[in-house]
This record gives C-alpha cells, sequence and structure tokens, in this order.
C-alpha cells in the first residue's frame, strides 16, 4: 500500500491529479467504502488492502463529467471494465489519470462466515496464504484461496490500459477453470437446469444491486425504473418475474460484460448472476470465436458488429433450442 | 418456564405445524429466510441474520390489494379474501421482535391498515434469545436484550434444548395446546437458561458498537442534522439500490402498482425505497432529485423524524444487517458516528 500512497501525493505534489479514487477504511478490518482523496484533505484513511473488492470505474462516469482530473485506482479486472466504458463514450479519458494497481484476489468475509466463523472482529493479512481471523469467540485462521470471490477465484486477468503501473510481485494464479461451472450447467438436463435457476433467481429482493453496480448497466434511466415502459417493477408481482429481470439484464450486458464479477459480489442473496453471464460469453466465443469485452476500447463486440464470417443465425436459434 | 421434551427439534415443529401454519428460518439454495415450514425443510435456528428480516410476515414485499378486469362497459372489481389462517413465526430475534412494535405504530395508528392489521391478529410470534450476538448487532444501543426477546412466546436453545416461556395471553393460549411436547422445566434447566442470558450479556457488553452515542438525534436538532454538510461525503459512494431498504426490519415505506396481467389489472402494494429515484413520484416530479437528498431521508427518517413523532422512539433496532449487505459499505452505524457526539 505504501507504493500506491507514495504514487499519488507525487502526483498530487507535480499537479497531475487534483483527486483520486480509491477506497477508504471502516469501522472493521474489512469493510471497504470506494471514496475520493483530494489534494486538500489529503489521504487520510485511504486504505488498499484484501478487502478492496469493489470496481471503481463506474464512478467515473460522474467523476470524470467533473472536471480537473482525478487519478483512479483500477485493479487487473477493473480496467476491462474501464475500457468498455471508454468504448461506449461514458468516460472522459481526458479527465482521468489511470493508476494500475496489483491484486492477487480480493477476500470475502462472507465466505469466512460460510465456514462457520461468527463474530469476526479483524482479519489480518500474513506474508502467506494464512488470514488471521480474530472473533468475539476466540481467534481462527483460514487459508485465503478458500475465501476469496470467486470473480479472484478463476481471474487471469492483466492490466490492459493504464497511465502508469505499480508493478506487482508475482503470485500463483488461481487454476479454477472459468467456464467449469457453466458446464456443470450445461450438463444438466433442460429440468434440472430450470429449477436450479428457479431456485437461485426466486431468491431475488429486486433490490437492483446487481444492476447498479454493474459498469456496463449504465442506462441513463433503465426501463424497469422507468413507470411509462410497461415493465417497471419494484417487486415480483408473479412468481417468474424477478426471473425474467435477471434473465433480461444478462441478455443486455451480453457481449459488453466484462466478467468482473460485481453482479455476484453485491447480490445480498448471493444469486450466482455472473453464470449467465459466463453463459454468454461461452457462447460467444464457440459462436464468434473468442473474445473478451473491455480487452481494448476500440474493437467492436460480436454482437454489434457484422463480418461474414458470423455464424448462421438459424445455428444460434438451434443452440437455444437445446 | 417448560422445555421441548425431545431432542429432535422436528417433533415440535410438527406439532405446531398441525395446529398453524408455520414459518421458521429455512435455507435456500444457501441463504436463509422466514419460509413455510415442510417437513424436508433445512431450519437453521444457528442463524441471527435471516437476508430479509421477518417483517414479511406482516408486512409482505409485495401484495395484492384487488384485481380489475374489463368486460364490455363494465369494470368488474375482485377482492382478495379479507381474512386468513391463523399462522406461527417462530425463531424470531429480539431486533425483529422489536421491529414489529415499530411498524404497529405506522401502521395501526390511524387511518389503520386493515391488510397489516389482519395479519398481526393472525399471527403468533415465537422469539429465540440470541446465543451468540455477532459483531454487526447494536440492538442493545435501542435497548433491546437479546437475551429476553419480547414476543408471545420466549424460548432459549442451550445445547439442543429448547426452553419455553408464553408471555402473552395469545402465548399462553397456544402453549396450552402443545402440552403433550412441553413439560416444567427443572431448576436445573434455568440455571442454564440463566447461564445464557449472562453469556449473552457479557458479549453484548464487548460488542464494537455497543456505546454507539445518539445524543442529538431528536427532533430539537433537525434543521442541524438536515443541513449537516457530511451527507455528501457519506453518500458519494452510494449505488442507490435498495439493498439497505429492503433487508431491514423497520423501513416501512411502500408504492401500489398496477400490474399489467395480458388479460386485466393487479393492484398491488410492494415495498419501496427512498434510495431510488422514483420514490413518492408527484405530479410536479420527484422532490428529491439527487442521490445525497434520498440518502439522508433515509437516515433522517430513522434517527430524526421518526423519533420527533413517535415519542422519542428511533425506528432502527440494530440488527445490523445493513451492516453486511451493503455493497459499498456504508451503513447507519458509520452515518450516526460522523453526525452524532464526538467522543
Amino acid at each position: 500500500m505504501q507504493k500506491i500512497v507514495d504514487k499519488i501525493n507525487e502526483l498530487f505534489a507535480n499537479d497531475t491529479v487534483d483527486r483520486v479514487l480509491g477506497w477508504k477504511t471502516g469501522e472493521f478490518s474489512y469493510d471497504r467504502t470506494p471514496a475520493v482523496f483530494t489534494k486538500d484533505t489529503g489521504l487520510d484513511g485511504f486504505v488498499y488492502d484484501d478487502f478492496c473488492g469493489s470496481n471503481l470505474s463506474k464512478y467515473l462516469i460522474s467523476e470524470s463529467a467533473k472536471g480537473g482530473k482525478m487519478a483512479v485506482l483500477l485493479k487487473p479486472c477493473d480496467t476491462y471494465s474501464y475500457n468498455q466504458l471508454v468504448k461506449e463514450h461514458r468516460i472522459k479519458t481526458e479527465n482521468v489519470y489511470v493508476v494500475a494497481i496489483p491484486c492477487r484476489g480480493k477476500v470475502n468475509v462472507e465466505a469466512i462466515k460460510a465456514q462457520g466463523v461468527k463474530g469476526i472482529l479483524s482479519v489480518e493479512e500474513t506474508a502467506g496464504d494464512t488470514l488471521k481471523v480474530s472473533t468475539l469467540y476466540g481467534d481462527c485462521e483460514c487459508d485465503r484461496n478458500d475465501v476469496l470471490y470467486e470473480k479472484c477465484s478463476v481471474c487471469q486477468k492483466t492490466h490492459v490500459v493504464y497511465d502508469e503501473i505499480i508493478e506487482e510481485e508475482p503470485y500463483d494464479r488461481p487454476r479454477k477453470d472459468r467456464f467449469a461451472e457453466v458446464e456443470a450447467l450445461e450438463a444438466m438436463t433442460a429440468e434440472e437446469r430450470f429449477a436450479f435457476w428457479r431456485e437461485q433467481l426466486s431468491k431475488c429482493i429486486r433490490c437492483n444491486a446487481c444492476r447498479n453496480a454493474c459498469p456496463v448497466c449504465n442506462c441513463h434511466k433503465c426501463i424497469f425504473d422507468n413507470a411509462n415502459s410497461g415493465v417497471a417493477a419494484k417487486a415480483n408481482t408473479d412468481e417468474f418475474e424477478e426471473n425474467m429481470f435477471h434473465i433480461i439484464r444478462a441478455f443486455h450486458v451480453a457481449g459488453r460484460c466484462t466478467d468482473c464479477g460485481e453482479c455476484s459480489r453485491v447480490c445480498p442473496q448471493n444469486i450466482p448472476l455472473h453464470l449467465l453471464n459466463r453463459k454468454y460469453i461461452k457462447e460467444m466465443n464457440e459462436l464468434y470465436g473468442e473474445y473478451q469485452a473491455g480487452a481494448d476500447a476500440e474493437t467492436k463486440g460480436p454482437l454489434t458488429n457484422f463480418t461474414k464470417d458470423d455464424v448462421e443465425p438459424s445455428i444460434v436459434y438451434q443452440k437455444g433450442g437445446k | 418456564m417448560l422445555k421441548f421434551t425431545s431432542n429432535e427439534m422436528k417433533t415440535l415443529f410438527s406439532a405446531i405445524a398441525e395446529l398453524r401454519k408455520l414459518y421458521l428460518p429455512i435455507e435456500k439454495a444457501g441463504e436463509v429466510g422466514f419460509y413455510l415450514w415442510e417437513e424436508d425443510a433445512k431450519v437453521r435456528l444457528d442463524v441471527l441474520k435471516t437476508v430479509k428480516s421477518a417483517k414479511d410476515a406482516f408486512f409482505p414485499q409485495s401484495e395484492h390489494l384487488m384485481s380489475f378486469k374489463v368486460k364490455d362497459k363494465a369494470i368488474e372489481i375482485e377482492q382478495p379474501s379479507d381474512d386468513m389462517d391463523d399462522f406461527v413465526i417462530m425463531g424470531v430475534r429480539a431486533c425483529d421482535a422489536k421491529s414489529f412494535e415499530i411498524l404497529d405504530s405506522v401502521y395501526l395508528s390511524k387511518p389503520v391498515d386493515t391488510y397489516y392489521q389482519m395479519r398481526r391478529e393472525h399471527g403468533l410470534v415465537i422469539t429465540m434469545a440470541c446465543g451468540q450476538p455477532e459483531e454487526s448487532c447494536f440492538c442493545t444501543v435501542f435497548g433491546i436484550d437479546p437475551a429476553n426477546p419480547i414476543g408471545d412466546v420466549v424460548t432459549w436453545l442451550v445445547d439442543g434444548t429448547l426452553y419455553w416461556e408464553a408471555k402473552t395471553e395469545k402465548g399462553e393460549a397456544f402453549t396450552a395446546e402443545l402440552t403433550a411436547v412441553l413439560a416444567e422445566a427443572s431448576a436445573e434447566d434455568v440455571a442454564a437458561v440463566n447461564a445464557q442470558k449472562d453469556a449473552i450479556k457479557a458479549i453484548t457488553e464487548k460488542l464494537p458498537f455497543a456505546n454507539l452515542n445518539l445524543e442529538g438525534f431528536d427532533g430539537e436538532h433537525l434543521m442541524e442534522k438536515f443541513n449537516d454538510p457530511q451527507w455528501a461525503e457519506l453518500s458519494k459512494a452510494c449505488l442507490g439500490c435498495g439493498t439497505c431498504t429492503f433487508v431491514c426490519p423497520t423501513c416501512q415505506c411502500y408504492d401500489v402498482r398496477d400490474y399489467d396481467t395480458g388479460d386485466g389489472i393487479r393492484r398491488f402494494r410492494c415495498w419501496d425505497s427512498c434510495m431510488y429515484s422514483d420514490f413518492t413520484m408527484m405530479a410536479h416530479g420527484n422532490n428529491r432529485n439527487s442521490q445525497v437528498e434520498r440518502f439522508r431521508q433515509r437516515f433522517m427518517h430513522k434517527l430524526v423524524y421518526f423519533p420527533a413523532n413517535n415519542n422519542g422512539e428511533y425506528s432502527c433496532v440494530g440488527c445490523g444487517r445493513c451492516i453486511n449487505k451493503c455493497p459499498i459499505q456504508m451503513n447507519i452505524v458509520k452515518v450516526i458516528k460522523a453526525l452524532g457526539v464526538k467522543e
């Protein structure tokens, strides 16, 4: 973290930026809130550690529109979201200075709780893979690889855009296959798969956290918030509505979703929403060739482009019929 | 005090379910909420904080009010029954039990909300003491005792044995129907329960937010709090989602909407969130156009407007769900600390 602090102070001192978007400390060692620090107020409360899981790129839509120059701290996965937003003309890049920061996966405190640990007061990083957990009921340890966010447990991403990079120390990349869960779902019968999604999606409380956290869910006014659209809904009025909400949302971000994993990270009901997006990514890879949204800020996505090599619509149709 | 005679909790659940519909903290797809108990349900009495609170039992997230059908030139109106079966909600914690009183003060004062009233009349609340309070708990700040919850019946689960005490007439009458599975607790049993109560008290004193200071959050300081410059900073990262409001046991705002079913209209009411851009939308538009104003509304309501109108009673019960669930980790404790009296 000290390297990052030094870098920001340097950027303040040489007038490269007047403010920085990062994270600040909370009540516990694991609650981190996105925050803007200015040259005038300094870096009081600034933090960067295992718990800074949130993706800051979406805040740049409003922050970059304000004028002045802002530094933003982006982890490898966040740079893909940044590129995608730039591609969609949602960020004024001339007002942004991207500082690429190292990441070796972020820890999900809920995953520690899911191991039966109660009353967590603090979680301390160690040099190795062990986390020291202090609770109201005694201390314990856990392996950080077991309590990473899902998005981190399959991550192979590296920074794809930056003005400046703070080099990371090499670490062992996770060996989990990103598409393994999707393949497990594909192996199910249609009935089993339907039952799986019905059970998961029916937990939805329509809080819209997935939509509001999603960098590519950036419509000025969402159709589900527009009373005149005829489909606005604050609650589930029949037993399939929340299911449709998520399916429609996944369709809308198809080809634009960078698989940043924010949807699943923020869901209060822990619905594995990333699996919907990842299924589409896998399908598009197979039908249109390998494509990673946000890998750059120029290439047209498979669904917003036409090439002679594109798969015939009938093939796509048959896929859906399986 | 009584105790449940078997170690097999399922026996008690089926005994209750034979008498009334029974709602319990039940795990579905990995998360725990209050659901109707069935034979194969995975009951989780060890979980303190269900994702959503218990308020759905009396104030459901979405509630059917009436249906309309147009036939030729006539409009047919169908209203749902204004009667329902008696039900039991069990495993409610002290914070959620207190939230029912807060909801009562809103929905049972005139004009009475008849939908809410019907559910309250038909529902029986069985609470459970919190054997292991969590770090995000701060109910004691609002005068709630997690060792001695309110409720029609209060229970304590100590080393796998369930202890039972009826606290209201309704609770006494219901207990009388369960004599087959309940027996008088011995002096040893009472000592075991008291030991748990002492242990709970010892933990609550150590909780990180046990000494949260609410001084200055009242009607007298309304404008001072309203105009505090810190709201902008506190709300800066807010995503404007409804998570805090929907997991909250005391958030009570609703919207009434019509749903086009294709062959008619279903009018429903559903929880609303002051975090949403169309909250309390009026003919002239919206009176809170920025997230700062929406964010401020939520906390001003809980910590200032509500106590100012309800004899000093806050509309927060310290359950801590918002602390656990906010996607950006902003919450009522941080607001109280920022705007409150500095130690």
